[in-house]
């Protein structure tokens, strides 16, 4: 064996393991600029999220009596109390969009994480059995994306009854075809790879073959998908909650608060405009972060 | 001599439905179609042809990939259709292959220590201390180090990953073992390192192999006995040096004069076949080689030839059984051609 010897020790100066791995994907993710500047202001608002309770300057729910509609502190007669103004009812613009941000994350990550999870399973189990099995399911979400998603997320809403957690389930219903098809597809690519074949002849069973040989060769489009379904998610909980399917007023979530302030947009734009950008703020950082994301976890792009 | 015997093929045969619009009836393709063999402990039994003779598919049936459409295949004297699901999976850790592509073959997101272990994690009882020292012990006999167990196969260049492939199959303690082309993705430095290895496995694991290829100057180092397959038969098998000291089939021995030889004062005659490999949908009649044969006669494309013991071999060849063979000439080039290598 010295000859093998004398081969691999020219291999070793290699970095072992995971983290050479996550410094290969940063190198990528960082030379795409839109994708930082995404992933900070994400961060930003996880944080905001995280401690509202003490950056916001008062409570999501307080009304100020003396002070309804007052405006924004740059325009005239704003006051330093209320840096974004107040509300119809007197209540804090900033602070509610401060609380509001952990609503639109809640509900991204829980759509993204029931959406992914049942599509991952229903498309793995597609894939991997093929046949019949195969075509009844993807029957099935094709009758669903032949939906507009917001019109049967409406409808799936008036069925269930208008409230937050049966907003977000009807999200994840909608969106979950999208994971299936993913899955299916990579998975109907790995399976006859030869890695696979062997952990079969070595009697590797079903179950883990499909879990635990094929799945993890088959993550980097999904969660490509989840960045970027996650803003669909806030946009559409957001859509839902201004069609006043979603959140239920006095709830600051952003879309709730859109349709509230609807009346007073000639009178008062920053009731209108402020959860606004605060929802497309959220959404283009995110569609950024996923796009980096897309061309940091894509091997046909990777030039080596 | 008989109790070497591990493997027992007897007319195994696989066919494909193809279907051809959704209307149309399914056709068959007979990738394999009737081939017999026995692999003895310590021995090599060399499959040799063309693309699309049915060299992998045989693979697929003795690695029990796929099952048979016609056939038995016995295992350490066992036959595969009679046990059940638990005999099955008994027998299957017996049969363990080798593949072509060693960049395929290895799990990307499994590290090489967890890709050796999850044979004994699925197989045995064994505990997790006692799998991770027979991984080691096995990466030690491959050639393999030891820091080399948290590493990844991306890490890994052709020949070592054949080494990390060769010591997964082996870590059953197979009495088999498949090797699908196992060479011939590599630079011809490192085959010879796996050749090597190999050899060295066999001698110390008592391995039955049977050696898929192409490439018949590795036949040549490695085979005990070699079978010449063509459109999904064999047709000629016998000892290495007979059939390479003197072919008789005219296939093999047009795939012998095709071997480069390392001699530039070497005149080669090279016999040259005319046509394609025809579909194995629409096999022709008779004997399959009759279209492409220099040797043919009416005979041969009537009547399918079966394989008769010729000189020590089995040939399945009309013109041969009938002492046809052809001119002196080409019987000397090849012999001479053989002797030179």
């Amino acid at each position: 064996m010295s000859e093998a010897a004398a081969q691999t020790a020219t291999a070793d100066t290699r970095q072992t393991g995971r983290l050479a791995l996550i410094a290969e994907f940063w190198a990528y993710f960082s030379e795409n600029r839109g994708a930082v500047y995404g992933l900070c202001f994400f961060v930003f608002i996880c944080l905001v999220a995280i401690f509202a309770g003490f950056i916001a300057p008062h409570g999501p729910y307080e009304q100020f009596r003396d002070a309804l509609l007052k405006p924004p502190v740059f325009q005239d007669g704003g006051e330093w109390r209320f840096l974004l103004g107040t509300d119809a009812v007197g209540r804090d613009v900033l602070s509610r969009i401060i609380f509001g941000s952990r609503y639109s994350l809640f509900v991204g990550c829980v759509v993204v994480s029931v959406a992914l999870v049942a599509g991952i399973l229903v498309g793995l189990i597609a894939g991997f059995v093929g046949g019949w099995v195969d075509t009844l399911i993807m029957r099935v979400m094709d009758i669903i994306l032949a939906f507009p998603s917001l019109l049967l997320a409406l409808a799936l809403v008036a069925i269930l009854g208008p409230s937050l957690t049966n907003a977000m389930i009807a999200i994840a219903i909608v969106q979950q075809p999208h994971y299936v098809r993913l899955t299916r597809a990579s998975v109907m690519g790995e399976k006859h790879r030869d890695y696979v074949t062997a952990a079969k002849v070595a009697g590797v069973r079903p179950l883990r073959l499909m879990f635990v040989t094929i799945l993890p060769n088959c993550l980097a489009p999904l969660i490509v998908q989840a960045a970027l379904s996650f803003s669909n998610a806030i946009l559409d909980a957001a859509a839902l909650g201004f069609l006043g399917m979603g959140a239920q007023p006095p709830i600051p979530e952003w879309g709730t608060m859109l349709a509230e302030a609807r009346e007073f947009i000639l009178r008062a734009w920053w009731v209108v405009t402020i959860p606004g950008v605060a929802i497309l703020l959220t959404v283009l950082a995110i569609n950024l972060m996923g796009d980096g994301l897309r061309d940091a976890l894509d091997p046909k792009l990777k030039r080596s | 001599m008989s109790g070497d015997i591990v493997l027992e093929a007897k007319d195994l045969a696989r066919y494909y439905p193809v279907y051809r619009g959704a209307f149309a009836k399914p056709v068959e393709l007979k990738a394999l179609d009737g081939a017999s063999f026995t692999l003895e402990r310590r021995k090599t039994l060399a499959v040799v042809g063309e693309s699309g003779c049915g060299k992998s598919t045989l693979a697929r049936l003795v690695t029990m990939i796929e099952p048979p459409t016609r056939g038995e295949l016995k295992i350490t004297g066992i036959e595969i259709a009679a046990g059940g699901a638990k005999a099955m999976r008994q027998l299957r850790s017996k049969v363990q292959i080798v593949f072509q592509n060693p960049y395929g073959s290895l799990n990307p997101r499994q590290r090489i220590g967890a890709a050796l272990e999850e044979p004994l994690l699925v197989n045995t009882k064994l505990s997790a201390s006692e799998r991770r020292e027979r991984a080691r012990a096995m990466m030690a006999s491959v050639g393999l180090r030891k820091e080399h167990y948290e590493r990844y196969p991306h890490m890994f260049s052709g020949g070592q990953r054949q080494r990390i492939a060769i010591a997964r199959a082996l870590m059953l303690d197979p009495e088999i073992l498949v090797l699908d082309e196992p060479v011939s993705a590599l630079d011809v430095s490192i085959q010879a390192q796996v050749l090597n290895l190999l050899h060295d496995m066999q001698e110390r694991m008592n391995l039955a192999y049977m050696f898929i290829s192409h490439d018949l100057s590795v036949v040549r180092h490695i085979a005990d006995e070699v079978m010449v397959m063509y459109l999904g038969r064999p047709v000629e098998h016998g000892p290495r040096d007979k059939i390479f000291a003197n072919p008789q089939h005219p296939y093999t021995r047009a795939l012998l004069s095709a071997t480069p030889v390392a001699d530039p004062t070497h005149k080669k005659e090279r016999i040259v076949l005319k046509g394609e490999l025809p579909s194995p949908i629409s096999p022709p009649t008779g004997c399959p080689f009759h279209p492409r044969c220099p040797l043919a006669f009416e005979r041969c494309s009537i009547e399918e030839p079966k394989l008769k013991p010729s000189r020590g071999v089995l040939v399945s060849c009309h013109a041969v059984e009938e002492g046809r063979t052809g001119g002196a000439a080409v019987d000397g080039a090849i012999v001479e051609g053989a002797a030179s290598q």
